[in-house]
């Protein structure tokens, strides 16, 4: 299954690495990671999606990566209301018969053409990363030149809604 | 006008300080008594400044055996071991001590020159990218950018070092930063938001232990190298004692409780007793105290403590429910959750029958050598431990022999014990045994070794030589690289693949070419007349204890089996 963990870092010189040489020390299984300022000064958030096997690795991996000292705090946010966002920056072919109908895809998207040539468009799309998936697919027949993912961001929404937390456990 | 120009210039200079003034002012802050260092190019500049230093400097003959004496020395001061390596070289020969040390939970504060910041980067002569090395084998790792930053970085070393779950912190200090000139900066604090240790334990959990405690049946203690480095012994046999629990060691933790006591079962694990593996196996309560449920002690995990409620006592959050689901963390120092437990007097269980029962696996099943013309490993360190009274300080190196003094040596004190346990390191013991001398410096210490573990430090005579350190170096030769000949006997249909080294040098020669004293040991009377002597005074000697080759490690457990499928318990 796919986790979401957002951690607070310090802002030093190689933290990333500390990071990023947990996950392979450890053998977890990343897929993206996306690093940036957060609001406070010195203080980058970090946002990334691992693949996990068990709700045990998940906690695992919280635990570890809280271990680090540079790291403030870590939530693995998979289970909460949040909003996450991955920006795509994408190349694709196109000829001047094929130009409106990239547009008309464009469109219910509400992705934006950001540059203009001769033969091709660049596509820039914000949106879950289903979102940018699905939108993909459907350039990939116009031929895609050249493609730019972020890697998902996310943090939780201002107001959660109230979820059913009994869940069973079972001693044995 | 002039004058006072001049007067405030050179009040100026006097406060001026390099680097490696700073570092060392640093260091004496911390109350540093020793340092295990190597110097070379990059470290030139802070050398320079210990040549005045009151700090006692001990020059190992290898980087690595500088970082082991430095592991000795603070398993048995309790203090971070502080290290000089030089770049490049000097510091990655010291990536093995730190991963032992991480390993093994040791407090080091580890010092590496590196070279001049305009040059970093540019493969110069030398160079090493430290911080990308030691990254993933240190708790901590920092390399100095500023030389202002210095009081500030060693104070956050060593607090890192020594607090929470100890471990080694690194220091990569550029050339011209230890040689620059600064005025003082002014104390600065430590700055680490991101790391407070969990120290006290959650009142709750502690209610909840001491109750399910009081329901059990066949509840066990298992005792780690957490209890030792908490200073905790004395608050574990309190509560071992007014709850009348068994206690188990793991090997690391030999010594927090003693092995005379009614109480102790002895240590469990892939070479442990019987008694405590049967224990773990049959308990329905396992306390872990301080341990972190390593394969080399559960075995095959499907297979351990199948009956148990676990609670697991840690100062590190991360090894509760790493290996072993756990019912009740508690997340402390261990001497704290003691204390905390003790106080609560819950009523003790009601297992007088369970008692009875592991005294029973105690007599029927005690560790056992069989007799034969040819020097037994066992008889030597059954000696061993009657002619120093069990108060000796143990080191050894890795293998057999390691198993044989966690088996036959009985630690009735803590911090008497000192092993590579987590990364099973050749070549720790001698190094580990100067260190462990120069934190203990009136005790008995014997560093036991194979013949194997020996080769790949001996340099180190030298230091023992040069300092006249009474360490009785015992040699268990069996002219093999035992633990993977037996390995080999054992589950490699006897195919002997480059374990056994039968051309070695005479060790004895060898002591005498570095000035000690030596002797061959061949038969247990030799043993006997020899261990006397050499045990009765202060000088340091070498003995080449020659071994029956073909001794095994028993009991034992196979890679991939459960506790309970012990081999060997009986002749």
């Amino acid at each position: 299954m796919k986790k979401i963990f957002s951690m607070t870092v310090m802002n030093r010189p190689g933290v990333l690495n500390r990071i990023t040489n947990l996950f392979s020390k450890r053998n977890y299984n990343i897929e993206s990671i996306s690093v940036g300022l957060a609001e406070q000064e010195g203080v980058s958030r970090i946002t990334c999606v691992i693949h996990v096997e068990s709700d045990r690795e998940a906690e695992q991996i919280t635990k570890q990566l809280n271990k680090q000292i540079d790291i403030l705090k870590v939530t693995d946010i998979s289970d909460q209301a949040i909003v996450a966002r991955e920006l795509a920056l994408i190349k694709v072919l196109s000829t001047p018969q094929t130009r409106n109908e990239l547009y008309a895809l464009i469109e219910p998207f509400r992705a934006a053409v950001i540059d203009v040539s001769k033969d091709s468009l660049v596509i820039q799309i914000t949106g879950e990363s289903e979102k940018i998936e699905a939108f993909i697919e459907l350039i990939k027949p116009y031929g895609i030149k050249e493609l730019a993912r972020t890697g998902t961001t996310a943090f939780p929404r201002g107001t959660q809604k109230p979820v059913n937390t009994q869940k069973t456990y079972s001693i044995v | 006008m002039l004058q006072q120009a001049a007067l405030t210039e050179s009040k100026a200079k006097a406060k001026t300080a390099t680097g490696a003034d700073l570092l060392l002012k640093a260091l004496e802050k911390e109350k540093v008594e020793v340092i295990f260092g190597y110097p070379g190019g990059a470290v030139l500049p802070i050398y320079d400044k210990l040549y005045d230093s009151k700090i006692f400097h001990v020059l190992p003959r290898h980087e690595q055996g500088g970082i082991h004496a430095a592991e000795g020395y603070a398993r048995i001061s309790g203090k971070p071991g502080v290290v000089i390596a030089t770049s490049g070289p000097g510091a990655t020969n010291i990536v093995t001590g730190l991963t032992d040390a991480m390993m093994d939970s040791l407090p080091l504060v580890v010092f590496t020159g590196q070279v001049s910041t305009n040059v970093i980067g540019t493969d110069a002569f030398q160079e090493a990218d430290v911080l990308g090395i030691t990254t993933p084998i240190t708790k901590y790792n920092y390399q100095v950018r500023n030389i202002e930053d210095i009081p500030r970085i060693v104070k956050e070393a060593f607090y890192i070092a020594s607090s929470g779950r100890p471990g080694p912190v690194l220091i990569d200090i550029p050339k011209d930063i230890a040689a620059s000139v600064s005025i003082p900066p002014e104390e600065q604090e430590i700055k680490l938001p991101g790391y407070q240790p969990t120290v006290y334990p959650n009142y709750l959990q502690i209610k909840k232990l001491s109750e399910a405690v009081s329901r059990a049946k066949k509840p066990v203690i298992l005792a780690g190298a957490g209890v030792l480095l908490a200073k905790a012994s004395k608050e574990l046999k309190e509560y071992a004692e007014q709850q009348q629990l068994p206690v188990i060691h793991t090997l690391l933790g030999l010594g927090g409780f003693p092995a005379d006591h009614k109480l102790f079962v002895g240590m469990a694990g892939m070479h442990g007793c019987y008694a405590s593996n049967m224990g773990l196996s049959e308990c329905d309560l396992l306390i872990n105290i301080g341990a972190r449920f390593d394969d080399r002690l559960t075995g095959n995990l499907q297979f351990f403590a199948p009956h148990a409620t676990v609670a697991h006592i840690d100062i590190d959050p991360a090894e509760i429910g790493k290996n072993v689901p756990t019912s009740i963390p508690v997340v402390a120092d261990a001497k704290e959750a003691l204390k905390e437990l003790v106080k609560q007097k819950g009523k003790p269980p009601v297992h007088t029958e369970w008692l009875e029962q592991i005294r029973k696996w105690q007599e029927e099943y005690p560790y056992y050598y069989g007799e034969s013309a040819t020097l037994k490993p066992q008889k030597v360190m059954e000696m061993l431990y009657e002619k120093t009274a069990g108060d000796a300080i143990v080191v050894t190196d890795v293998g057999q022999h390691q198993m044989w003094a966690a088996q036959y040596y009985q630690f009735k004190h803590a911090d008497r014990w000192v092993t590579s346990g987590g990364l099973g390191t050749m070549g720790f013991g001698l190094p580990a045994s100067i260190g462990a001398q120069l934190a203990d410096p009136d005790r008995c210490v014997i560093a036991v070794l194979g013949d194997g573990g020996f080769q790949m430090s001996t340099q180190e005579l030298t230091v023992i030589k040069e300092l006249n350190l009474p360490i009785k170096v015992a040699i268990f030769n069996n002219r093999s690289l035992g633990m993977v000949r037996q390995w080999q006997e054992i589950f490699y249909d006897k195919r002997y693949a480059h374990s056994k080294i039968p051309i070695q040098p005479s060790f004895v020669k060898l002591a005498e070419a570095y000035g000690l004293k030596g002797y061959e040991i061949n038969t247990a009377e030799e043993a006997e007349v020899i261990l006397a002597d050499v045990l009765n005074n202060r000088d340091p000697v070498l003995l080449d204890i020659r071994i029956d080759p073909n001794e095994n490690v028993y009991p034992m457990i196979a890679p991939g089996k459960g506790l309970h499928e012990m081999v060997g318990a009986k002749p």
